[in-house]
């Protein structure tokens, strides 16, 4: 079965799974310390997922946010419970579709408001926000995973 | 007092966040077997189509008005059900989880302003996953339900009710004369538990609105309906007659459940818990002449033990083919325990969910004795469904659980379990559940 906790090789990451039990039941009759419930394996997800809830992964397709750090296939945590700021990078959602893009939101000084943009990390024309075109962020990149295979 | 969420158009709205272009289009969710419309977005709603409306009586819809359908996605719903519900949870102490898109919460002792909750709740939903929601407060869970489907309309047809009342209602702050007025406004079908047969009948005695009903005569009503009614009755003049994990059935999903009084931490007890889950759910099935498609598990911990680590998995297994035998659902959730289990978490609740059902065209036990003996020949049916019958009636006989399967019994056609091969063309990508299925976003 796939599962959304196998990375792409296959292999059980982070949750024990049936393939590599990470507990072995005996029936020692001096119990298993080993088996202690307050000890457990590194766990990504405790790293990486804040908001279990709330976020989704995507795969990204294209290079235009390269800059950043996103390549063409790697996948995107993304989570949606945080609030994008001035500089995330997030997921927009651009004439119904989803797009990876950096927010660029300066603090408003004196005078004219400076203008909201989404740009790419990448020589490519930011898309600007403007009342026909509001900004409709669906969630905040928080991690990048690349597969070096 | 209870609350009651649930979700708006609540397929649509899962598609919807992940193919934002179905935004503000009309849409409609096929069932995955016959292709009949199980979910409608507002703008289907408003072209006319209807429940459980057949595909192709409103195909032509497609090229005259831009109607998108799309076939049902069990696995995707299920997971976006998952998380909605999480959510709700950390709202209050204890929850029902009533259906699919729906849960019940017990806002007894809680202080705040419900109304200011309620729109908290809903908004963090949104946020969180994207499905609009709307909350109903009621001192009965029937009041709950009604309040819920009052904060709908009044969403969606402003005029109709007070735009104040708009997504989230609480009957609690409201006038007698204001309730009045709602109830007069409400025709008596909205009412949880009365079916289409009570509504034809009471709107032959005259009783067409909610006022109408609870001004009618107790005693009369009484003489001419079942006592269901007359719970109903009592449970909107705000007496409450169902308490939390107590409500009647509904026809389109089964949900077992359990909060457990220790927490589990080992596989073994979950897969016990899951594994009788599963086989009570299927004994319900089989007596309401079903079969499901799917079938959801859920384990979790308690958001109200803030010392222990929080976890929880919900995850919705596609059947490879519909089902009612207790021993392939054991199996399906077996395997998705074990996949999912994770050591070093105190689990407090887990429950079983059975989705997509469909009708195998008889119900057990006395219907068949009537049917009529010229009907063409039944196919002869297969020993597992033979095994279930006699496993059901003896169960009956003497008491449940006399008669179980192993939960380590593996179907004779278990090995189909791992084949997923549902057909469908026009469902979307399980976003959330295969690795490879994932959104694909430019970048």
């Amino acid at each position: 079965m796939d599962s959304p906790d196998d990375f792409a090789d296959g292999a059980p990451v982070g949750r024990d799974g049936p393939a590599a039990p990470a507990v072995r039941r005996t029936s020692s009759a001096f119990g298993t310390p080993g088996l202690d419930s307050t000890v457990r394996r590194h766990d990504l997800n405790d790293v990486f997922i804040r908001h279990q809830d709330a976020t989704f992964m995507m795969r990204a397709a294209g290079s235009d946010m390269h800059g950043a750090g996103i390549d063409d296939g790697d996948t995107l945590l993304v989570d949606r419970a945080l609030t994008a700021r001035h500089g995330s990078v997030v997921i927009a959602v651009v004439e119904g579709e989803l797009r990876c893009r950096r927010l660029e939101r300066p603090a408003a000084g004196s005078g004219r408001r400076p203008p909201v943009r989404l740009v790419a990390d990448a020589p490519v024309a930011p898309i600007e926000i403007t009342e026909d075109t509001p900004l409709e962020v669906w969630g905040v990149v928080t991690t990048v995973i690349k597969s070096l295979l | 007092m209870y609350a009651l969420i649930d979700g708006n158009n609540f397929y649509v709205s899962c598609e919807r966040v992940f193919a934002p272009r179905l935004a503000g289009k009309p849409v409609v969710v096929l069932s995955s077997n016959d292709g009949a419309c199980i979910a409608r977005s507002n703008e289907a709603k408003d072209l006319g189509v209807k429940m459980a409306q057949p595909w192709f009586q409103v195909r032509h819809l497609e090229k005259t008005a831009g109607l998108i359908a799309v076939s049902a996605n069990h696995e995707l719903y299920g997971d976006m059900s998952a998380r909605m519900m999480a959510i709700e949870a950390r709202y209050a102490p204890r929850q029902e989880v009533y259906s699919i898109d729906e849960s019940f919460l017990d806002f007894d002792g809680v202080r705040e302003d419900r109304v200011a909750v309620g729109r908290h709740m809903r908004a963090a939903i949104l946020k969180e996953t994207g499905i609009p929601t709307s909350v109903g407060f009621g001192a009965t869970k029937t009041l709950a339900k009604l309040a819920n489907n009052i904060a709908k309309s009044a969403d969606r047809n402003p005029g109709v009710h007070p735009a104040s009342l708009a997504q989230v209602c609480d009957f609690g702050r409201l006038s007698q004369d204001a309730l009045d007025a709602l109830f007069a406004a409400t025709p008596v079908g909205a009412v949880w538990g009365v079916g289409r047969r009570t509504t034809e009948k009471l709107e032959a005695g005259g009783i067409r609105t909610v006022l109408d009903l609870l001004r009618a005569d107790i005693t009369t009503l009484r003489r001419q309906f079942s006592v269901v009614l007359e719970k109903t009755l009592r449970e909107l003049h705000g007496t409450s007659c169902m308490a939390l994990d107590d409500a009647p059935p509904t026809r389109q999903q089964i949900l077992v459940s359990r909060s457990f009084g220790t927490p589990i931490t080992q596989v073994d007890g979950i897969l016990e818990a899951v594994s009788e889950f599963a086989s009570r759910a299927a004994e319900r099935l089989r007596q309401q002449g079903s079969v499901a498609g799917a079938i959801g598990i859920y384990f979790m911990t308690s958001p109200f033990r803030a010392s222990d680590r929080q976890h929880s998995v919900n995850v919705t297994i596609p059947l490879p083919r519909p089902t009612d035998d207790t021993a392939a659902l054991m199996h399906a959730a077996e395997m998705a325990v074990r996949t999912q289990f994770r050591t070093g978490f105190r689990y407090a609740k887990a429950g079983a969910i059975l989705t997509d059902l469909q009708s195998t065209g008889h119900e057990q036990g006395e219907l068949d004795l009537f049917a009529p003996v010229d009907e063409p020949a039944a196919p002869a049916p297969d020993p597992r469904a033979k095994l279930m019958t006699a496993m059901d009636a003896l169960n009956n006989r003497f008491g449940r659980d006399s008669v179980r399967l192993g939960s380590t019994a593996v179907a004779t056609n278990g090995a189909d379990v791992a084949v997923w091969a549902m057909k469908q063309e026009r469902r979307s990508p399980r976003y959330t559940t295969r690795w490879d299925e994932m959104p694909v976003v430019r970048a």
